[in-house]
């Protein structure tokens, strides 16, 4: 693997080729926000929080820096005003649907974000995956998924493979934002004990 | 019949069938289009057949069920060849006529198109305005053969740019000649598919895939439809061409599940290649193996995005990929792929065959070739029109489109589907082309041409193509998901009277974060709808909002209906039609509408008689009080 | 309730068909569906069991996806389009006549089974526009009031 360097921030960085510009910033001391990333995982790319500017050849534009890769020459910018107010946006449109989440309320403060820009939304959920990915790349159980799509994407135990499995493990239950998965699972098992 | 081992057999076969098939030979061609066909196409079709044979002409005339040659709204269309005598909105009534017609000579004058302003009939395809402006490279074919027969494609020299490629240009030689046609995708972007291509052909990693997005998702637009079930063969050709060029043995087709026929005339032009041996191994013995399969898309506008689309035919749920890696070099199975659309595809033939430099001389510096639009809504000649790139849009609407029914004026014409937006009348002397179509806020997309009248609310429309979006997109990044949810909401309260200050501004900033931040190219375009309408029709928003009047008098909530007592006859139908019961009234008793009640469906409006036209609507303005009760009794031949 | 296809054996057959690739999902449950016009529980259990695929993603697929219906259809279909060229030209007021005739919303069926409402984004008449289409037979150029008429001719 080759070396590339690159400029983040104004700092001149060095990266193995094929890393992240999350993890190469992150290497570097300057900290981006993200929600849907953990480490276990695949990157998701859901969130969009982590969206930084970068400049190479005479243009710039805005990418998602968890999946975005290293290149030399690379000038990456992780705060502006744009940078900014698209987090601001972000963490709004998430906080309509979980306004007391404290990763939420956190970014919140740092951002000037709005808790009551939008209406509040009757789903807790901000759909980052964390649970479904978790249970399906880590554990390989596949208790929990997606349904349906675009605005009605749900998450949703599978009660047959829930009831087995999740009593025991519960791994995912930390990982949640918001309080929603639990609520969802304690649903389940309300209904599948009866 | 057996298979082609070597190119000579294929020469003297196709010799052959030109040599039995004299151009003067007579023949009924019924365009078996799905729209056509929706219109009663079918039974035309069996009308001709059992009225030739009874006649006994069955032996000297062919009958032929084409592909759409796109004139939808005077189908079913029916033209008589050699003569090219072309005869519209016939029905199987017509045809005992026409047959009759067929042994004398004679024309069957009422059949033909009648210029609706001077009443001048004319009695070739050629002469009628719908197509003597349009330059037909792609869609000619569509009528001129039997979609389902691949003898009638190689009698019009089919498959002949497939043996030129194979057997006397070679890979390199025609990744040149795509090259230099400059000819770019016509399923949205506009991408130069040479450079697609290329970038495929030098990738690393084996094997290479060829596929065509089939997946005409754009409500509104259906060219690539009335390709694929009309010339099929003109597609795979297309598609073997460009496996070959690439170094790619297989090919797939992704056609949405909603175009039954397309998936059956796909299907059976493929068996019939295979039969041939112009599918398979060793095609004509160039030692050139492909072979193509058809994957059914099960209802996902998403899908027509390039990765959801190789997710899917993956077997997946089709969620486009978060990576910033090009398709064309890790795409299907994470292996180079080169995907073009159906339009795209079927012109690769035409430019191997007759050459770039052909090519390059139709359309605009920065847009080549001709283009297919489906022009559809509010114009009088409703169908698929195909022009150079260059033509402006008045030419289209007006000269080819017949303008706008019914005496109301053009608004907006919207194109490039849900990524598009809407140009107003001041905009009609653009030329379209990607990049003129693209700086105006709108896109060319895959070529769906909506034309909107005075009747049609652009703050709707908007709110339209959001909610279409809303259910369409993947859910999977925030920006698309919640972004247009809330703007779905805003679009929504505007159009119900709810909207306040500040609306627009929330809308713009919502935009910004759909376009900068969204995952793929759905929620990146997701917002132009919007825009497109807030830059040229700020005041209808304006309008909305602050005076809660909708001034297309279009959206249900701002609207109110009103009976004109100097106009109604008292004839009942209103009343008895309404569903909330609202209308008030008797034989002999002027009808007035209990405005408590009713919930501005517009069916009064719908039923009154046209010689009556005696309800109106508003908006934004009161409705006049109702007649004292004293005054409703209709006095005869009075006012 | 059970699937039609005598004891999953047509599913077992269109499995066999695409040689049981995981990758043919899709296809598997579109083929099974245009045979018995939706998809039972125990007919995805057995897909899931054969192709090796995780049922909470035949969970996601059959419900990302807009063909596969997971409730039983009635004994007439009716798609109206929604389609741009539709639109402008009236569809939302026509659904609103079906809707309120059938007393059904898109996606539903009534309890006898007698229509299954259904809303399509373009049908490709859009000449005949507005645009309903019943088990298959397109009728276009639709009033409010022929609306009425047409789906009143339907048992």
């Amino acid at each position: 693997m080759s070396e590339v360097r690159l400029q983040i921030d104004g700092k001149e960085v060095r990266a193995e080729e094929g890393a992240t510009i999350l993890e190469t910033a992150r290497a570097a001391g300057i900290e981006i926000p993200t929600l849907c990333l953990h480490e276990a995982l695949e990157p998701f790319g859901g969130c969009r929080l982590c969206v930084v500017e970068v400049e190479a050849g005479g243009w710039s534009r805005l990418v998602v820096s968890c999946v975005y890769t290293v290149a030399e020459g690379l000038v990456v910018r992780t705060r502006n005003k744009k940078i900014d107010r698209t987090r601001k946006m972000l963490l709004e449109l998430l906080l309509a649907h979980a306004p007391d989440s404290p990763p939420l309320q956190e970014l919140a403060a740092e951002y000037g974000a709005d808790r009551d820009r939008f209406g509040q939304e009757t789903s807790f959920c901000v759909h980052c995956g964390l649970c479904v990915r978790y249970c399906a790349e880590v554990k390989g159980l596949h208790a929990v998924g997606f349904i349906d799509r675009g605005i009605r994407k749900e998450i949703s135990f599978l009660p047959e493979i829930a009831a087995k499995e999740c009593r025991d493990c519960m791994e995912c239950f930390p990982l949640c934002p918001t309080s929603y998965l639990q609520a969802a699972f304690v649903l389940v098992e309300a209904f599948t004990s009866r | 019949m057996a298979r082609f081992g070597t190119l000579q057999q294929l020469t003297d076969y196709r010799q052959e069938l030109v040599g039995s098939r004299p151009t003067d030979r007579p023949c009924v061609a019924i365009c078996a289009g799905a729209g056509c066909l929706a219109s009663g196409a079918g039974e035309v079709i069996d009308a001709f057949e059992t009225e030739l044979s009874r006649q006994g002409l069955d032996a000297g005339i062919d009958t032929r069920g084409t592909g759409c040659p796109g004139f939808c709204e005077r189908g079913p269309v029916v033209v008589i060849r050699p003569q090219e005598i072309c005869y519209l909105r016939v029905t199987a009534e017509d045809v005992p006529e026409i047959v009759a017609s067929l042994g004398n000579g004679q024309i069957v004058e009422r059949l033909l198109y009648e210029d609706p302003a001077s009443g001048a009939r004319a009695v070739h395809e050629n002469d009628i305005p719908f197509y003597k402006h349009q330059k037909r490279t792609l869609l000619r074919s569509n009528n001129l053969i039997d979609s389902r027969s691949i003898d009638d494609y190689l009698a019009i020299g089919g498959y002949a740019a497939l043996v030129k490629a194979l057997f006397e240009m070679g890979p390199e030689a025609v990744l040149e000649e795509v090259k230099k046609s400059n000819i770019r995708g016509r399923g949205g972007a506009g991408f130069p598919a040479g450079r697609k291509w290329e970038g495929s052909r030098n990738a690393p990693g084996e094997p290479k895939y060829v596929l065509v997005n089939a997946d005409e998702g754009d409500p509104g637009a259906f060219m690539d439809r009335a390709l694929l079930e009309g010339n099929p063969h003109s597609v795979l050709e297309g598609l073997m061409i460009g496996g070959f060029t690439i170094g790619a043995a297989e090919g797939y087709i992704y056609v949405r599940q909603e175009y039954p026929l397309a998936v059956k005339n796909v299907l059976h032009a493929i068996a019939q290649a295979e039969e041939y041996g112009l599918l398979g191994e060793d095609i004509l013995g160039s030692g050139f193996d492909f072979t193509i399969r058809v994957h059914k898309g099960a209802g996902a506008f998403v899908c027509g995005e390039s990765t959801a689309l190789m997710t899917a035919l993956e077997g997946r749920v089709g969620e486009p990929r978060p990576k910033y890696v090009r398709s064309n070099v890790k795409g299907l199975w994470g292996r180079p792929t080169v995907l073009n659309n159906v339009e795209t595809w079927a012109n690769v033939p035409l430019i191997v065959g007759r050459g770039a430099d052909w090519f390059n001389g139709i359309g605009t510096a920065g847009s080549k070739g001709t283009k297919i639009f489906s022009l559809v809504g509010k114009i009088r000649n409703t169908g698929l029109v195909e022009v150079p790139m260059g033509m402006p849009l008045r030419e289209i609407i007006e000269d080819i489109g017949g303008g706008v029914p019914d005496g109301k004026k053009f608004k907006a014409v919207q194109t490039g589907g849900p990524s598009g937006g809407c140009l107003p009348a001041e905009m009609l002397h653009l030329e379209v082309g990607f990049d003129e179509l693209a700086d105006a806020g709108s896109m060319m997309g895959s070529g769906g041409m909506i034309v909107m009248d005075e009747d049609n609310c652009m703050v709707d429309v908007a709110r339209y193509f959001v909610e279409f979006l809303t259910e369409e997109s993947c859910g999977k990044c925030v920006p698309c998901r919640e972004g247009l949810r809330q703007m779905h909401r805003i679009l929504t309260n505007i159009c119900e009277g709810r909207g306040r200050e500040g609306d627009i501004e929330t809308l713009e900033e919502l935009s910004e974060v759909l376009t900068e931040a969204s995952l793929c190219g759905l929620g990146q375009s997701a917002a132009n709808p919007f825009l497109s309408t807030l830059r040229y029709f700020r005041a209808e928003y304006e309008a909305h909002i602050t005076e809660k009047r909708c001034p297309a008098v279009s959206c249900k909530e701002l609207v109110s209906y009103w009976i004109d007592p100097e106009k109604c006859k008292a004839c009942m139908i209103c009343l008895k039609r309404c569903p909330a019961q609202s209308i008030e009234g008797g034989k002999k008793q002027i009808h007035v509408i209990d405005q408590s009640k009713c919930d501005a469906c517009g069916v009064c409006r719908d039923v009154c008689p046209e010689k009556f036209a005696a309800v109106r609507k508003f908006s934004g303005e009161p409705v006049p009080d109702p007649l004292p009760l004293a005054e409703r009794t209709l006095v005869k031949g009075g006012g | 309730m059970n699937t039609t296809i005598a004891d999953l054996a047509g599913v077992d057959r269109i499995i066999a068909e695409h040689g049981g690739r995981a990758d043919a999902l899709i296809q598997v449950l579109l083929d099974v569906q245009a045979e018995i016009s939706w998809l039972p529980a125990d007919a995805l259990a057995r897909i899931a069991e054969r192709l090796d695929v995780p049922p909470a993603l035949v969970q996601h697929i059959t419900t990302f996806y807009k063909a596969f219906s997971l409730v039983p259809k009635g004994r007439h279909r009716v798609h109206v389009c929604m389609g741009t060229a539709c639109h402008v030209r009236g569809a939302l007021r026509i659904l609103d006549t079906v809707e309120e005739l059938t007393g059904l919303a898109p996606g539903e069926t009534d309890p006898d089974l007698k229509f299954s409402l259904e809303t399509v984004n373009c049908l490709g008449c859009c000449a005949l526009g507005p645009v309903i289409e019943i088990d298959g037979k397109t009728h276009g150029n639709v009033s409010l009031a022929r609306t009425e008429d047409v789906l009143k001719s339907y048992e």
